[in-house]
């Protein structure tokens, strides 16, 4: 069947459209990737890079030199890594407890996650908590009140609930505790969905800015998004320069695009894997809590 | 928050939580149901413990917290000790000019956000369906989803590299093309539509995930019948699909309606200064500023209470409204 030509031109529109718009959209990431790598010299004269005439590293070797950057990385990859790995054993765990019919008062408990998504009792009592606890200054200060979430334990029970309760049924038959059932015949058969979760919970750990700024006292324990903040947005800009005395600093503007692009870069290297999995349509209700 | 997390007819869930399950102890007391059952399942409960514990040490005491809106609270007394006040706090507060103005920002920013934002994904869904499949799709689709994974503080510093006065590229280029700088981050005026550009930058592509769901599916058929009666491109966008996910969009919209109350906290706190207080001011801000920074608890706890009080009735007020459209509802 022939299209006719006002078809084809609202296709043709569509596409340059659709187009310019991903153009736009990139357009920031992009900026900061490109004067990140230029020659300090160029962006100096130029100050408007489009592209580089001269690529460089220089504002990469710099950053990385200094204390305050590593140790905000380490921070941050400690939160993602151990946050990530509690937080899939406590919400798998519960979850796969509450998909099991033989659990005892089990609607009590999913009304009780329920209503945790509806209503929250503010910053302030949170924050107090987490000081009767004597969590202040503590990294655990932002693992443990970020363990699990409604949304996400309601969906790995939904998720557990679609594989076939016979499984389960017949390791109970041979003797085998729910416990070591969980262990070794549950996780093992849904690691796909298990990284899945697994890499929407690191994404958060990643990113989490805000407990950080109230829980955490020292700048040592800064995480790498606290870090950004005081250099990208705080008018008294310190930290950063203390310790790297061997360089002459590159331009400050090129330092925060280069610390950009590094705390964007983990985000950027799992998205292909994080893709996958929402492109499915199952993951949305977990990240849009 | 999104679509119910169990969506089956009511049917499939009785028949899944079981009404037979737990009749096994019937004419038991509960106590001893539940000790039976405790002896015969402990692994089980050992799952479920840490998971049992978390929500009631990290979500439940902090609730019981709320107590001290409506108490003096001094941290050398406790929660126990403190003197009660009943609602001084929320007397105080509505009485406070800053209320409205908290009142007038949030709901600014949110109606700006649904004016703007919220047909945005709806449009960008729609066209992206008559893209062919295909590469030029899928790489459309993965630059659009990408900043939703950025955290507020790179978006804002995104922004301010940007958008600044003195060296932001923006400004740069304007200069060239022989314009004026712009000062668009201490501008109160702009401050409200600068939001709503970031959260368009950051959720758009991501918001017409559900939409494109939605739209996948469309019986074939349907459409097959539009282009028999005529139907061009558009027509079949326009008498098709569109219809076909309005029931998505009542939803969002409504779910919308209930969240009126909250906006990003992270995105306010990054993008105030000086110069916006009067505009950027909202519910949570003010709550850290006074309870966090200023040490005044109780108030701020009442604040908070207030807000999310207020929140919750939206919320269940919404929620009856879909069911009242013939949608599901979301619990």
């Amino acid at each position: 069947m022939r299209e006719s030509a006002g078809s084809r031109l609202f296709q043709f529109a569509n596409v340059i459209g659709l187009g310019l718009l991903a153009v736009v959209m990139f357009f920031p990431l992009y900026y900061v990737f490109i004067v990140s790598f230029t020659d300090p010299a160029q962006f100096l004269t130029d100050k408007t890079v489009l592209y580089p005439k001269k690529w460089s590293l220089e504002a990469y070797r710099y950053l990385f030199s200094t204390d305050a950057f590593l140790r905000s990385i380490g921070n941050s990859a400690f939160l993602a890594v151990i946050g990530t790995a509690c937080s899939l054993a406590v919400s798998s765990s519960f979850a796969y407890a509450l998909s099991q019919r033989r659990m005892f008062g089990r609607r009590t408990l999913l009304l009780m996650v329920l209503l945790t998504l509806l209503f929250s009792p503010g910053i302030i009592p949170h924050y107090m908590l987490v000081r009767e606890l004597g969590l202040m200054g503590s990294l655990w200060a932002l693992i443990l009140p970020a363990l699990a979430n409604g949304w996400n334990v309601l969906l790995m029970k939904g998720f557990f609930d679609s594989i076939p309760a016979e499984l389960s049924e017949s390791a109970a038959i041979d003797g085998c505790s729910a416990l070591r059932t969980w262990l070794s015949i549950i996780v093992p058969i849904s690691l796909p969905a298990m990284a899945a979760f697994g890499l929407f919970y690191a994404v958060g750990y990643w990113n989490q800015f805000f407990n950080a700024l109230l829980y955490l006292q020292s700048a040592e324990q800064w995480p790498i998004q606290v870090l950004l903040q005081n250099m990208l947005l705080s008018a008294t800009n310190t930290d950063i320069a203390a310790s790297a005395a061997d360089y002459t600093a590159p331009p400050t503007e090129m330092l925060k695009m280069a610390a950009v692009v590094t705390a964007t870069a983990p985000i950027l290297a799992v998205y292909p894997f994080l893709q996958k999995h929402f492109a499915k349509g199952s993951m949305i209700g977990s990240v849009k809590g | 928050m999104n679509a119910a997390p169990d969506s089956r007819p009511a049917s499939a869930v009785k028949r899944q939580y079981g009404e037979g399950g737990l009749r096994k102890g019937k004419g038991r007391s509960f106590a001893s149901r539940l000790v039976s059952s405790f002896k015969r399942e402990k692994s089980l409960y050992l799952l479920a413990l840490p998971g049992i514990a978390f929500f009631i040490v990290f979500k439940y005491v902090p609730m019981w917290g709320i107590v001290i809106a409506f108490q003096d609270y001094s941290p050398f007394l406790g929660i126990k000790e403190s003197p009660w006040v009943g609602w001084q706090h929320f007397e105080r507060f509505f009485a406070n000019p800053d209320f409205l103005l908290l009142f007038r920002n949030t709901l600014a920013i949110n109606l700006l956000n649904l004016a703007l934002f919220f047909p945005l994904p709806i449009l960008i869904a729609l066209l992206l369906n008559e893209l062919k499949e295909g590469l030029y799709k899928r790489f459309i689709q993965s630059i659009l989803y990408v900043p939703h994974f950025l955290s507020w503080v790179i978006i804002a510093g995104l922004t301010f590299l940007l958008f600044a006065k003195g060296e932001g590229v923006i400004n740069d280029m304007l200069e060239s093309a022989g314009a004026q700088r712009m000062d668009v981050l201490t501008d109160p005026d702009s401050f409200w539509l600068m939001l709503t550009l970031q959260s368009i930058w950051k959720e758009a592509g991501w918001g017409t995930i559900v939409f494109l769901a939605a739209i996948a599916g469309v019986d074939p058929e349907r459409y097959e019948a539009a282009r028999m009666d005529g139907a061009g491109r558009l027509g079949m966008m326009w008498h098709v699909t569109l219809p076909a996910i309005r029931g998505v969009i009542v939803i969002l919209l409504i779910l919308r309606l209930g969240d009126l109350m909250d906006v990003g906290f992270e995105q306010i706190f990054l993008m105030y200064n000086g110069a916006v207080s009067q505009v950027a001011e909202v519910f949570d801000t003010y709550v850290y500023r006074v309870g966090i920074q200023r040490g005044q608890f109780s108030y701020s706890t009442a604040i908070g209470l207030f807000k999310s009080v207020i929140g919750l009735a939206l919320v269940l007020l919404t929620n009856k409204l879909a069911k009242k459209f013939g949608e599901e509802g979301v619990f």
